[in-house]
């Protein structure tokens, strides 16, 4: 059983091996800066540049973090501070629901809804847009974390102990303000946590926005502009893996990239909830 | 401070926060109505019933059996695959670490890494896996792949429950002579049942709704796999290629598919909680 407990160990090392020697074929054919700052991605020229990928998928995430964080911030205090205790029990299975939604759904509605919308809309910014798009990648994957960024929070704020609460409201603070100077500062580190959490989350979603954004590979200027994220990039070039040379080195170190930046991030949330964990208990 | 900006700060957020709230449950619901709206001209008898015939990607006859089929054995699999691995782990770390607690935390904090990691990239690395051994697309290389993606959600939310089993019972085991295996199986495992079902189905749930990591493993077909060895279709794929259709009676069945697997999702989680709370009887509280 201990051999067995170190498989999640085993497992995230063989992933990034795997990736690395996968990669190794397109990285040492082209130098490390070519292959993440230049757009020209021609895999039948051999060239694979992953910045318009790269950018795109950092638009889309960035202006779904811009609706998702204070909606879900807002959601979890009202949940956990102020709402009627039968809105709180119904409310948890729900989101527990959404968290469990399969990302495809997601993006069929995206696709009904969403875009349509968008293409509505954009006239009154005085753009044109097909509604295929970052704003519409942004709001299908807002929503998608919606779930993680509130279930955290939630968890952060039962750890914040009555006691404090309660000296708060004696000393004559309102609800408000006991939320704004005693909840949230003492849950502010876990807080950050999950945000950047549900920011790892969107980063590496998959289909439900690359139904959604377009898929044009070209920098967006606006929100209204279609993007090219890079998981996108992996589904769609999948046909092409074995017949064109290089293209699955390429595609595997597209993944290699996706990875890390979400290790990072992930690595950063878990040990300051870790700590917040350790400093609570 | 005045009192009157007070109380109009107040105000304010209180409104904000009951608006996010109402956004956030406001969306689950109009996902799940326009889903089911859309579906229904296309959802009838035959789309669940029979498999795709001559000319079914043209909007002729045919259903999704094969792919509410695939997906199934698929998810079942990979869960049952991904218990026989997490159960352990779950266990391990709460009932044999005493000594070691460092060793249980790195578990957790891999586990929590791995829950991060997106499913594209468990395709990919599949299909690294699948390509080194020789294996092409197939039910099983699926299974594997998904497997590897419930792991840390299943280890995880096991872990969580059996956390929860007071130390008290897992003292009085061990007074009564118990070893740490019986007492892993007999007051562990049995006290944590509710909450280890209830982990079993979340991941169930992720596994037969993931789309990314089993494109590239588990292939597709028109036919119900017999085989480990057979290509797979699921359900989440047949919405994908289905909704890229100009044809409007195939993108009709891209929604009809939705609300099937849409169907399945409401399902398990509804049995989970059921489930969760029969068995809470039985439990030492």
């Amino acid at each position: 059983m201990r051999l067995l407990s170190a498989l999640p160990g085993l497992l995230v090392g063989c992933i990034l091996l795997g990736l690395l020697l996968k990669s190794r074929g397109v990285l040492s054919m082209q130098p490390l800066s070519r292959l993440l700052f230049s757009t020209a991605w021609k895999p039948l020229k051999g060239q694979f540049g992953l910045l318009a990928f790269l950018s795109g998928t950092l638009w889309v995430t960035l202006a779904a973090m811009i609706l998702a964080v204070p909606i879900s911030l807002l959601t979890a205090v009202y949940l956990s501070e102020f709402a009627p205790r039968f809105l709180r029990g119904l409310a948890k299975p729900l989101i527990d629901l959404l968290a469990g939604i399969p990302s495809v759904v997601f993006g069929v509605w995206g696709v009904l809804l969403i875009v349509p919308f968008v293409a509505r809309i954009a006239p009154l910014f005085g753009a044109y847009s097909s509604g295929y798009s970052v704003l519409a990648g942004a709001i299908v994957l807002a929503i998608m974390i919606f779930p993680t960024i509130i279930l955290v929070s939630l968890e952060v704020f039962t750890a914040v102990s009555r006691d404090l609460r309660d000296a708060s409201l004696a000393l004559g603070a309102t609800r408000w303000e006991t939320v704004k100077h005693v909840v949230l500062r003492k849950g502010a580190q876990g807080l950050i946590a999950a945000v950047v959490l549900g920011f790892s989350r969107a980063f590496g979603e998959t289909m439900a926005v690359l139904m959604v954004v377009g898929n044009v590979a070209r920098l967006p200027h606006s929100l209204f502009d279609p993007a090219y994220p890079l998981p996108a990039l992996i589904v769609n070039h999948y046909g092409e893996m074995m017949s064109i040379p290089q293209t699955e080195s390429a595609l595997m170190f597209s993944a290699l990239v996706l990875l890390l930046i979400v290790f990072v991030f992930n690595f950063a949330a878990r040990l300051i909830l870790t700590r917040v964990e350790r400093r609570i208990q | 401070m005045g009192f009157r900006r007070r109380k109009w700060e107040e105000r304010v957020f209180r409104v904000l926060m009951a608006a996010s709230t109402f956004i956030v449950l406001g969306s689950l619901l109009m996902i799940l109505g326009t889903v089911v709206i859309k579906a229904l001209p296309a959802l009838n008898l035959d789309m669940i019933t029979r498999t795709p015939e001559g000319g079914f990607y043209l909007g002729k006859a045919g259903g999704i059996k094969n792919a509410i089929l695939g997906s199934l054995y698929l998810a079942s699999g990979a869960t049952l695959l991904a218990v026989l691995l997490s159960l352990p782990i779950a266990l391990y770390i709460n009932t044999y670490s005493m000594r070691s607690k460092a060793w249980a935390v790195q578990v957790r904090f891999f586990l929590d890494v791995l829950w991060g990691v997106p499913s594209i990239v468990y395709g990919a690395f599949g299909f690294i896996v699948m390509t080194l051994l020789g294996m092409r697309a197939s039910l099983l290389a699926g299974i594997l792949t998904v497997a590897l993606l419930e792991l840390p959600i299943m280890a995880r939310a096991m872990d969580e429950v059996i956390r929860l089993v007071p130390s008290a019972l897992i003292d009085a085991s061990a007074s009564l002579g118990a070893s740490r295996l019986q007492t892993a199986l007999r007051v562990v495992l049995r006290q944590s049942l509710p909450g280890i079902l209830t982990a079993m189905l979340i991941a169930f749930g992720r596994g037969i709704g993931d789309a990314a990591s089993v494109l590239f493993t588990a292939g597709f077909t028109d036919h119900v796999p017999t085989s480990l060895t057979q290509p797979a279709a699921t359900l989440s794929l047949a919405i994908f290629f289905q909704l890229g259709s100009p044809i409007p009676e195939v993108r009709a069945r891209a929604y009809a598919s939705a609300a099937v697997l849409t169907l399945i999702i409401l399902l398990v989680s509804l049995a989970a909680r059921a489930l969760s709370r029969k068995l809470r009887k039985h439990i030492i509280p």
